[in-house]
């Protein structure tokens, strides 16, 4: 009878799991494309508007007020979908179909891995549509391919970081929807009290202290020094060390977290 | 070859358990259970709701831990082998489900993928599943929208793709048409005769009757008889296995008799499937 397959005893190994695990997360995207929608509409409509409201106005032509607003609505875009993945994992560890992983002899970590490639995914699309809608509307950036490519991969970086703390937090909640709602109230805000859209210089005082340790307003400047090819190197370094903090402590911390629900 | 095939385990027993106890805060959800399944064997776990069904096929499958007792499954320990013994086993049933968003052909597929076939393995598979169990039409429709019964053969499906020593099935048939009942217990018998041991729980006394050779009664956590369906109603000296059941069990559980299996509430079907006729 054809329903019976007898094989040797096998089973995936880290990297066949893995991906099994980030195909499964990618079809999910393909099946409800709206996830998708936040990750385009918040950086083309923040590009845009920015762009040509306050273009002339800020920075004396929409041109040069790109130079500084574009590598921000890339960090922007990207910081504001970094949610989606753990309420993808908020959602698995609530149905039926976790339990059912749970019992296949597959490394544990492998689903939270899959849902943080899938992310990958999301941040490079929001990245490409990001520049190509820069350059479209009149961005030239002095970094050239070098820079675009190492502020990108500095962006994602930070998101991805962003991805393992918003994996432990949906493991602690269980609920995809409150990940969702605490990702946006978290992240909304800091990403407009931040240098993205306009210098912190005419702000009051205790908005531009929080103006000047917020993480995205570092974030932002690494990746315009990378893009525009200011030559500073601090924002740069400081974000590295970010990303490598926040991807050390949340890294071990989800998995443990994840390990505990068996 | 992996160290998992080092050993084929235990060539006589499926499952073996001593003095299981799990506690759910202060609920004692099983209060020492004692197993012992042949091989090969299709077992019935018969009980109420809220019995301890579910929280023994539970544990036995390595998704929940014991708080006491120990158990052997397919020869490999439950509290250290659990690898050896996942690679073995599959589950199927009201809790262990499948992913609602991807259809039924990429939900085989990273099954197989997962069960550590190829890509080119898995496609084949997963084809061969969707064939097998009437399902090729469906194959593209997310599995949110299947009725009961397509639903429940592609989870027996994915239970499949690589053929486990045990299976367990929770509640394989609650909420089934009757037609769609017959369908899987055929299915059932068709897996134990290719030598697989079936686990089965159930709240149909019927289905117990049907399928199991040997059959445990399980409530408020203890295994209160065990034996054939034969041997059951020798021992209380009903003349139908439901009655050796409400025998057992003390009495109907609180719901009302209907007329036959509904998709209403699995707890009806209890008593709705009698052996009388």
């Amino acid at each position: 009878m054809s329903v019976i397959s007898r094989g040797p005893v096998s089973r995936a190994g880290v990297l066949a799991a893995t991906g099994a695990f980030t195909w499964r997360a990618l079809l999910k995207i393909k099946h409800e494309p709206k996830q998708l929608v936040d990750v385009i509409a918040i950086p083309v409509v923040f590009t845009v508007l920015f762009t040509y409201i306050f273009g002339g106005a800020l920075g004396g032509s929409p041109a040069r007020y790109l130079t500084t607003l574009l590598p921000g609505t890339l960090v922007m875009g990207i910081t504001s979908c970094t949610m989606y993945g753990g309420a993808r994992l908020a959602q698995d560890v609530t149905t039926g179909v976790f339990d059912r992983f749970r019992t296949l002899p597959v490394w544990r970590g492998a689903l939270v891995l899959g849902h943080l490639l899938a992310d990958a995914g999301r941040y490079l699309l929001a990245a490409t549509i990001v520049m190509a809608l820069g350059i479209a509307i009149g961005y030239r950036p002095a970094g050239g391919v070098p820079g675009v490519v190492g502020g990108v991969a500095l962006v994602v970086g930070f998101g991805l970081a962003l991805s393992w703390l918003w994996a432990a937090v949906a493991l602690l909640v269980r609920d995809p929807a409150t990940v969702m709602s605490l990702g946006l109230a978290v992240l909304m805000p800091p990403s407009f009290a931040s240098d993205i859209f306009v210098q912190p210089s005419t702000m009051p005082g205790w908005l531009q202290t929080f103006v000047r340790v917020n993480p995205i307003s570092h974030v932002a400047d690494a990746a315009r020094d990378l893009m525009n090819h200011t030559g500073g190197t601090a924002a740069v370094t400081w974000s590295l060390l970010a990303v490598a903090a926040i991807t050390l402590v949340f890294g071990p911390l989800t998995v443990g977290l994840y390990n505990r629900q068996s | 070859m992996s160290k998992l095939i080092g050993r084929t385990g235990s060539d006589e027993w499926a499952v073996q358990a001593h003095g299981l106890v799990k506690l759910y805060g202060k609920a004692q959800a099983l209060d020492g259970i004692d197993l012992a399944i042949p091989r090969g064997q299709v077992f019935g776990f018969l009980g109420p709701n809220g019995a301890g069904k579910t929280t023994t096929i539970r544990i036995l499958a390595t998704l929940t831990r014991p708080d006491g007792g120990s158990a052997r499954v397919l020869g490999f320990d439950l509290a250290h082998e659990r690898d050896a013994i996942r690679a073995r086993i599959a589950v199927t049933g009201q809790f262990a489900s499948l992913d609602e968003d991807l259809t039924g052909y990429e939900n085989l597929i990273v099954f197989g993928r997962l069960r550590g076939l190829s890509r080119a393995a898995s496609r084949r598979r997963a084809g061969e599943l969707l064939d097998a169990f009437d399902l090729t039409a469906a194959a593209g429709r997310p599995v949110g929208g299947y009725s009961g019964g397509m639903r429940r053969r592609l989870d027996i499906g994915a239970s499949l793709i690589v053929t486990p020593d045990l299976l367990f099935l929770d509640e394989p048939t609650t909420g089934m048409d009757p037609r769609s009942q017959l369908g899987v217990w055929q299915l059932v018998r068709d897996i134990a005769a290719a030598g697989t041991t079936v686990l089965l729980t159930t709240q149909y006394l019927a289905e117990a009757e049907e399928l199991a050779e040997g059959i445990a009664v399980i409530d408020h956590g203890r295994i209160v008889a065990e034996g054939t369906s034969a041997e059951l109603r020798a021992r209380t000296g009903a003349g139908t296995l439901q009655e050796a059941f409400l025998t057992l069990t003390g009495g109907p559980t609180d719901s009302s008799p209907t007329d036959g299996p509904t998709d209403g509430s699995p707890a009806d079907l209890v008593l709705a499937t009698s052996e009388d006729s």
